[in-house]
């Protein structure tokens, strides 16, 4: 096990830097021009273009370049440069066009908002799903099945924008007038209720979409699980029925659900972008979706790099449960 | 019903008339349709018959295993007295892994993949008894000895997918010792092995059959399985008896046109140079089975009340019950040309 978490460790590293450095390819090496032209104003002199070209630290090697992009992934750039100077921030993030804000800054102080949004609602979804999946699974067409399986359907086709604002309505100022529940981010480092309270209903949004997915899943898989052949061998065993289902067959039916769980918070982190839009929480998802809009480069840049991260680092997280989980994968 | 003559020992298990239908949109599969045996202490007890002939389905729902919603089961299941299927689940379940034990066809799938092969072994040690962890990896790592697995100590720690086809079973068997149980019941155990690997778990099947001095019912598509380590065999199909008789006696003395056809069609008896027959056309759906006897479509032996009347499973003189309206004489005469033919004596 060990040396899996390591082998896979290694390997989330390597995407990463392979990530950095498409990105570092894409965004600053393959566009055409000479950046230092661009850079450089009108009708530049070769003397200003030299100077520009000695900022940007063009004349230095790619490699070189590449490097000091991660370095300042890593520590920032935007406090280097005068604010307004065109292209102060190459090879970086440096400052968003739209906001004129640090980009780096501004993903540090959106990430929280984001995180929590995706992890409260991943662990409200992941229990409701799968207990509602169970429920359903073993009481297959029953009646609470039947509502289990309707409230999935209603879950998974009711858009979120709706949902949002239905529950925006009803806990609102125009309906029941709970203020706790009112839009925007509170910190939670200087008021954890707050914190708390604001989230409870994109939570639930979030929620209610994503646990009719993993109700579904669960019961498919296991109403499939309980017809494998060490089930009956579990029986045959003497097991209580209990016992069977909830060690035999919920180990061997959980682990499709969380390769789909951790890449489901990947993604989210890398954009709630209705939920944060609706309860208008300043997320990542905001910005990334403003930013391309506006073709706002700096910014899609880091967003592009949070969401790659995001997905190596879940990728890993799932690696590793799964391997737990299923031995086999473990020695293969 | 004729007296037994069959094997001599303590009666463990007796099923009278069993019936299990499965109502389906499709129409009721009437996969077990009224089936009587008796398995005794010390008897390995051979079940052959085609894929479908309910074997499966009868072993299974004594055990109380198929779903009691889903099928509706008539006639008794007496073990050691008790009727099986009178038991709530709860009763059925504390009878079950401690004195009724089954091990099935895959070994590949009847383990599950993601616990250890000792911790699955345990577990089924602790169901039934109070005992600590080290006690039950005591009696585990005894079991896994006793069913000729090399060095338990470090296969116990051993997942499912490290272990060999031949070692899985050997495991399946050791779980299902556990306890000492009083039958062990073996569905195909080695229908997924490898020719060389069977006849070892045949062996160790009938060894530990021995040693622990329990009753086996062996269940088998191909009569080659039963003809060294069976006493008594009962030939099904489509969930009836055709024929029941100790073994030896129905590879001699067969007596019902399907068992004849199936030993044409076995390539361990059949000698060298003589041709397999098998048996021609499939076996009934068991939606609608065929009315009068259920093999009369196929039997090229039919005659007049065949497709009406249901024979009844009787002894007809022959000295063991099979299901077949020939006469006696005719049987005799037919299997003594059929023999004949078989090992290409002229008549
Ligand atoms: N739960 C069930 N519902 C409907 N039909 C079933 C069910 N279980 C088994 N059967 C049917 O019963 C018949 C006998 O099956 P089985 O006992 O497994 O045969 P065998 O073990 O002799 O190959 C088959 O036709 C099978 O399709
Ligand atoms: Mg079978």
């Amino acid at each position: 096990m060990g040396r899996y978490v390591i082998r896979r460790l290694l390997w989330a590293a390597l995407i990463v830097f392979v990530v950095t450095l498409l990105t570092f390819v894409i965004f600053y090496v393959m566009p055409p021009g000479d950046p230092a032209i661009r850079f450089a104003g009108k009708q530049p002199t070769e003397a200003t273009i030299r100077e520009v070209r000695e900022q940007l630290g063009l004349d230095k090697s790619l490699p070189k370049q590449y490097y000091t992009f991660v370095e300042r992934l890593v520590t920032g750039d935007a406090a280097e440069c005068p604010q307004g100077v065109e292209g102060c921030g190459w090879p970086g993030l440096w400052i968003s066009y739209d906001s004129r804000t640090a980009v780096r800054q501004e993903i540090i102080e959106r990430g929280p908002r984001t995180i929590s949004l995706a992890l409260g609602g991943a662990i409200l979804w992941l229990v409701l799903g799968v207990s509602i999946g169970i429920i359903s699974a073993l009481k297959r067409r029953s009646l609470a099945d039947r509502l289990a399986m309707g409230f999935a359907l209603f879950g998974i086709s009711a858009p979120v924008f709706w949902l949002g604002l239905l529950a925006l309505f009803i806990f609102g100022s125009e309906g029941l007038g709970i203020d706790a529940f009112s839009t925007g981010y509170v910190e939670f480092s200087s008021d954890p209720v707050g914190w708390f309270s604001h989230l409870v209903l994109p939570w639930s949004v979030l929620a209610l979409l994503y646990a009719a997915f993993y109700a579904r899943m669960t019961r498919g898989n296991l109403i499939d699980t309980l017809g494998e052949d060490y089930i009956r061998t579990a029986r045959a065993k003497g097991l209580p029925e209990r016992k069977v289902i909830m060690k035999h067959g919920l180990r061997a039916s959980l682990t499709p659900v969380v390769t789909m769980f951790g890449m489901d918070i990947a993604l989210l982190i890398g954009g709630a972008v209705i939920t944060e839009t609706v309860f208008n929480l300043q997320g990542l998802g905001n910005f990334a979706v403003n930013s391309a809009a506006s073709a706002d480069l700096p910014a899609v840049v880091g967003v592009t790099l949070v969401l790659a991260v995001a997905v190596a680092v879940m990728s890993l997280v799932v690696d590793v449960v799964y391997a737990y989980l299923d031995p086999r994968v473990r020695y293969s | 019903m004729a007296p037994e003559r069959g094997f001599q020992g303590e009666t463990l298990l007796d099923v009278r008339d069993l019936k299990v239908h499965f109502p389906t949109p499709d129409g009721v599969v009437k996969a077990v349709d009224g089936l009587s045996f008796t398995v005794h202490r010390g008897e390995t007890f051979g079940i052959v018959g085609e894929s479908g002939s309910g074997k499966s389905v009868t072993n299974l729902t004594a055990l109380g295993l198929v779903n009691r919603k889903a099928a509706q089961i008539e006639g008794e299941v007496l073990f050691k007295g008790r009727d099986l299927l009178k038991l709530t689940p709860g009763e059925l379940r504390h009878v079950r892994g401690k004195e009724l034990a089954m091990i099935f066809q895959d070994p590949f799938a009847s383990l599950h993949p993601m616990y250890r092969v000792g911790d699955q072994l345990i577990e089924a040690v602790k169901v039934h008894s109070n005992v600590s962890k080290k006690q039950a990896e005591e009696r585990v790592l005894e079991l896994l000895g006793a069913v000729g697995i090399p060095r338990p100590r470090e296969r116990f720690r051993d997942y499912p997918h490290q272990f060999s086809g031949g070692m899985r079973q050997r495991a399946m068997i050791a779980m299902a010792l556990t306890h000492n149980p009083d039958i062990l019941i073996a569905d195909e155990p080695t229908t997924a092995l490898d020719v060389t690997v069977q006849a070892q778990i045949l062996e160790l099947i009938d060894h530990v059959k021995r040693e622990f001095d329990i009753g086996v019912i062996l269940i088998t598509h191909d009569l080659g399985v039963i003809a060294d380590v069976s006493q008594t065999v009962m030939v099904m199909y489509a969930g009836r008896a055709m024929e029941l008789a100790p073994k030896d006696e129905l590879f001699r003395k067969p007596l019902h046109p399907y068992t004849w056809g199936l030993l044409d069609s076995m390539p361990r008896i059949a000698q060298k140079g003589t041709r397999l027959l098998p048996i021609e056309g499939a076996p009934p759906s068991l939606i609608n089975v065929p009315p009068g006897c259920a093999f009369h479509p196929r039997c090229p032996h039919r005659f007049q009340p065949c497709d009406r009347e249901r024979p009844a499973f009787a002894d007809r003189g022959g000295g063991h019950p099979e299901a077949c309206h020939l006469t006696i004489e005719d049987k005799r005469r037919l299997w003594a040309e059929r023999d004949a033919r078989r090992l290409g004596v002229a008549v």
